[in-house]
């Protein structure tokens, strides 16, 4: 089965989507990354997501619950790398991703982390 | 704008294309499609990628709601506006309330409830026929801006 690949750094999970997901590998990666953070013991997510030149309702939803199951796993996700486009077009779409934190790339977005996890 | 006159059509121009909406894979396929269309008739790429978007909420609603159905994408003209046409139609259960479907945040498929609602949002044009029992055709259109 099709399968977006996870790393491991550290604490912490990266994930790069390069593909045009269909729904059911989206919920594959939502399923595999919560499995992967109480493998690991993660403290943190990072999906980079600059390669998607759509995020469209499913794909939105999918990241916000993977960032709130996150949480809830005591790991915080960040969302790195949206295109401008991609911006705009999921707010006019009337998404806000509420409760997901973003950075521009995925240096910043590990810095983020960085920072969060020191505190 | 019926599908089975596509046949015919098909000679006159190869710009119009019907691609079956049976699973998930269709539905990337469709972006894929859209995505081409959307640069060759010249969209900027904040218009591709509203375009992209609305034919994918459009498209997983037909497959969940509608079972399964067609999509069939035009370039369009009118005077020296060009544009993308894209058809959505289900021979699904149909929409009892349009109004209530479109509001966001409404949905009976455990979704977002954006999918109409946003789709219209992003397009410049959106008409949508439904009959209960019979099915849904959803026409969107997104004229290029000179």
């Amino acid at each position: 089965m099709e399968r977006i690949p996870i790393l491991r750094m550290g604490d912490l999970l990266l994930v790069t989507i390069q593909v045009d997901m269909h729904d059911r590998l989206a919920m594959t990666l939502q399923d595999d990354l919560t499995a992967r953070i109480v493998q690991e013991h993660a403290r943190g997510v990072l999906i980079d997501i600059s390669a998607l030149d759509i995020v469209d309702s499913f794909i939105g939803r999918m990241l916000s619950n993977t960032a709130a199951m996150a949480r809830i796993l005591d790991a915080e996700t960040i969302v790195v790398g949206m295109q401008p486009a991609v911006a705009i077009t999921l707010v006019e779409l009337g998404l806000n991703l509420t409760g997901v934190k973003t950075a521009l790339n995925v240096e910043l977005g590990m810095a983020m982390l960085n920072k969060m996890q020191r505190r | 704008m019926a599908a089975s006159s596509m046949n015919s059509n098909a000679a006159l121009s190869n710009a119009n294309k019907t691609l079956p909406l049976r699973s998930d894979d269709d539905v990337v396929r469709l972006r894929t499609e859209v995505r081409h269309r959307a640069i060759e008739i010249g969209l900027s790429l904040v218009e591709q990628t509203k375009v992209v978007t609305a034919a994918s909420e459009l498209a997983r609603n037909t497959l969940r709601y509608g079972g399964a159905g067609e999509a069939l994408i035009e370039v369009i003209q009118h005077g020296a506006k060009r544009g993308l046409c894209m058809t959505f139609i289900d021979k699904g259960p149909g929409i009892p309330d349009v109004a209530l479907a479109l509001t966001d945040g409404y949905t009976t498929g455990g979704g977002l409830g954006l999918g109409l609602g946003g789709a219209k949002r992003l397009m410049d044009e959106f008409d949508l026929k439904t009959e209960v029992g019979v099915g849904t055709t959803v026409v969107i259109k997104k004229w290029k801006r000179f």
